[in-house]
């Protein structure tokens, strides 16, 4: 039973490791800052998560303070890419030309 | 098996790393390069996490909450910065 | 000194809650000198930032409310798996098929709390990215834009989450 619950804590951690290699080759690969942080953030929060489940499934008398680790980054990560993609788009980082609309751009545009 | 599997997730977690390493010095703006460390901090509370079960401490978890902490306010601080001036 | 209003006592009183609960969490440990500790800071942080903690003590705690919370992280935690396929897909794929846009969407939700929430989800589901929240408006980067119109956009994007906040929130 805890050789069984061995394993599956050894796959959670390559299945979450394999998210934030995504999320890297998605920073690299994505063409503009919005693109890249969308990457980077979902992959990072995911694979995190799934590494502290993994943890947890090897040594399950961690699991309150991993559980603290996941909810503390589960509020912060989206809220810092947020105020990351903020920040960029008021100092007018230009997005990829693939871009097909920017409503955010035109409406602070016509206030200007 | 377990550990073989262990090891295997800490090499995934370090190609990330260098993937992400990579946008930090490519650039080409600064927020880029806050992207990929941003990321690459993200990456290291999973090498942190790792290090706890192989190392079996349960300290390490602390510290990779405190480092969680900064990258927070780092992020924050830094993106701030780049808006309007400290 | 003056008395404490209701309203900004029970507000207090479910921060220490709060603070207190993480503390143990932190501590992993109940025994005396640690709950002592954790109470007295606990109690000093809630009075001293009664009303900038407010922010975390605008949940309902009617029963609704709480099946609310339930239902909301398990369609959180489904959209958060589908979202990082999503992403996979794009990423692996060598056309890297995205075609991304600013859409802007609208929000029932009135409390800040329920709005975090919602920003934050719409960060972590498929393909979304909040930029900026304007009061009831917000702006989201979509990586695979399917609709640049407002009311497809916010059912797309907004609808799925917005029907269990509102309960939580409102």
């Amino acid at each position: 039973m805890a050789a069984a619950l061995d394993i599956l804590g050894g796959l959670l951690l390559v299945a979450g490791t394999t998210f934030l290699l995504l999320g890297g080759l998605g920073l690299v690969r994505m063409p503009d800052v919005y693109n890249r942080i969308q990457a980077g953030t979902k992959a990072t929060t995911l694979g995190t998560l799934l590494t502290l489940a993994g943890a947890a499934c090897l040594h399950p008398d961690w699991a309150i303070k991993l559980l603290l680790i996941g909810l503390f980054l589960l509020f912060t990560n989206p809220l810092s890419s947020q105020v990351l993609a903020h920040a960029a788009h008021r100092m007018h980082v230009a997005t990829t030309p693939a871009t097909e609309v920017d409503l955010l751009d035109e409406e602070t545009g016509e206030e200007a | 098996m377990a550990d073989a599997l262990i090891t295997f997730a800490a090499v995934l977690a370090g190609l990330a790393f260098l993937l992400a390493m990579y946008r930090f010095v490519r650039g080409p703006r600064t927020f880029d390069r806050v992207v990929a460390f941003d990321v690459m901090t993200i990456v290291s509370i999973t090498g942190i996490v790792l290090g706890a079960v192989v190392e079996e401490r349960v300290v390490y978890l602390d510290v990779a909450l405190v480092y969680a902490l900064m990258s927070f306010l780092g992020v924050i601080v830094v993106a701030r910065y780049l808006e309007r001036g400290l | 000194m003056d008395v404490m209003p209701i309203g900004r006592m029970r507000s207090a009183g479910a921060s220490f809650v709060l603070l207190m609960l993480f503390w143990v969490m932190l501590n992993g440990s109940l025994a005396s000198d640690v709950l002592i500790v954790g109470a007295v800071a606990s109690a000093a942080i809630a009075l001293i930032y009664r009303d900038g903690l407010s922010i975390f003590t605008e949940a309902r705690w009617t029963p609704a409310a709480i099946a609310a919370t339930f239902g909301y992280i398990g369609y959180f935690l489904k959209e958060l798996v589908k979202s990082n396929l999503h992403i996979a897909a794009v990423v692996l794929d060598p056309a890297l098929p995205v075609h991304p846009g600013i859409v802007k969407v609208h929000t029932r939700l009135k409390s800040r709390m329920g709005r975090l929430l919602l920003a934050n989800s719409i960060t972590l589901t498929p393909g979304t990215l909040t930029v900026a929240i304007e009061d009831e408006w917000l702006y989201v980067h979509w990586v695979t834009m399917e609709a640049a119109d407002q009311e497809e956009a916010t059912r797309q994007i907004v609808a799925g989450f917005e029907s269990y906040l509102e309960v939580m929130y409102g």
